[in-house]
């Protein structure tokens, strides 16, 4: 019985640590997307883990930027056109449109 | 919408004071193109004016605006910037009189591309005039922020600012669409409002100013960032001259207000329009139907008469 039991806690712990690998890793299923539709950044707070790629996408008629401060910073976006920046830092990320500083929007990072 | 709905309904507490709307109305059915703007006492009055100002031609200067052109917008809203933009040059190159030259409010181009600043060149020179930009956002989106440089900015000031006179008029351009700030509106920034202080200074106050900018420099409608930041510091400069005309695009409609001495007033795009502040869930362009687009689109004319306080303007759409 003893010996079943610590057969079975090593294997869920077996379980565990691949699971933690596969979120860990960069490039799977948590990568993610911000929409920008009518001048707004949806969603416009997110959190998301070190190693992800977030992409925003420019879905309105006229062109936007994304602008965070001293990190990173789009080409202007045209319709339908996207950007991409993976974040390998933890830390809150406040950043904006350049055109239309009234568009502000979030990514914190864990 | 026409302009009216704006001048009149928009944060007006004279409702009723004026000539009634239908009366307003029915005159601008009679004028057909255009609606004449004078401002006595700070009320705005358009009623037996129109008439006066289209039989007699001005005597004193005469210039126009034109704004938002947007070459390159090739979208839902008018698929042909380039062709309305040659449209309205084809109003100036029309008008009786010749003006003495032209402003241009900014947004020259959509994207700041080399071909689109070429073909708006192309049309805007068919005019004739001198041209005297500023920048709107979308002409300093080239990677290296020169091309808007390069053809207007020469002998301007920092981003491209500067000013000139004609006819004892002081025309002051200033750039509120660079170094924007995360969540705040149109700047100025303290380099040119120390020049714009500069500028002024010793000026007799008896000078009429006009200044223009692409952004609005009062607060239209912060939620969509229609406004400028620090407008309220220029306009401390402003005070005390008997009579400041301030001119803006970007919010491609008709707008206007009077606050003491100083006119504020909006031109319309020759590209496309935009909702009314709060009519829509976003200040994108605006789609409305085709046979519509023209009479939402347009120009403007300023006539000023020396010994009158106040300019007048006429908003001409492309289409009455």
């Amino acid at each position: 019985m003893i010996r079943q039991s610590l057969r079975g806690a090593a294997s869920l712990t077996f379980a565990a640590v691949i699971a933690f690998c596969l979120a860990g890793a960069p490039a799977y299923a948590d990568d993610t997307e911000v929409t920008i539709d009518n001048f707004t950044f949806s969603p416009a707070s997110l959190t998301v883990k070190v190693g992800t790629t977030v992409t925003w996408k420019n879905h309105d008629d006229i062109p936007h930027t994304i602008v965070s401060a001293g990190k990173f910073r789009s080409k202007t976006l045209d319709t339908d056109d996207g950007f991409s920046f993976t974040f390998t830092t933890a830390g809150d990320y406040k950043y904006f449109c350049s055109l239309h500083p009234h568009m502000t929007g979030m990514i914190k990072v864990e | 919408m026409s302009e009216f709905d704006h001048n009149h309904d928009h944060d007006d507490p004279r409702q009723g004071s004026g000539p009634s709307r239908r009366r307003v109305l029915e005159c601008m059915t009679w004028a057909g193109t255009g609606v004449l703007w004078t401002i006595t006492g700070g009320v705005p009055r358009s009623l037996g004016l129109v008439d006066s100002a289209l039989a007699a031609a001005p005597t004193g200067l005469s210039f126009l605006q034109i704004s938002d052109s947007h070459v390159g917008f090739d979208k839902p809203a008018n698929p042909n910037a380039l062709g309305t933009l040659e449209e309205a040059i084809g109003r100036v190159n029309a008008m009786p009189s010749k003006p003495s030259f032209m402003i241009h409010t900014g947004d020259i181009t959509h994207l700041s591309k080399a071909a689109e600043f070429d073909n708006a060149e192309r049309i805007i020179s068919q005019a004739k005039l001198d041209v005297h930009y500023v920048p709107g956002e979308h002409d300093f989106l080239d990677e290296d922020v020169k091309l808007y440089r390069e053809r207007y900015g020469r002998g301007a000031k920092g981003a491209g600012w500067y000013s000139f006179d004609a006819n004892g008029v002081h025309f002051i351009g200033l750039v509120n669409v660079v170094d924007l700030k995360a969540g705040g509106l149109g700047n100025l920034g303290a380099e040119q409002l120390a020049w714009l202080e500069d500028d002024l200074k010793g000026r007799a106050k008896s000078t009429p100013i006009v200044v223009f900018a692409h952004i609005p420099l009062w607060t239209v409608y912060p939620a969509w960032g229609w406004g400028t930041e620090d407008a309220g510091r220029a306009l401390e400069y402003l005070k005390g001259f008997g009579s400041v005309t301030v001119l803006n695009g970007h919010i491609h409609q008709v707008m206007q207000k009077v606050e003491g001495n100083v006119t504020f007033h909006t031109a319309r795009s020759t590209a496309f329009p935009q909702p009314a502040p709060g009519a829509a869930p976003s200040p994108g362009p605006m789609k409305v139907a085709d046979d519509k687009l023209r009479s939402l689109l347009g120009i403007a004319s300023i006539n000023f008469k020396a010994g009158e306080q106040r300019l007048a303007i006429i908003d001409t759409p492309l289409q009455g």
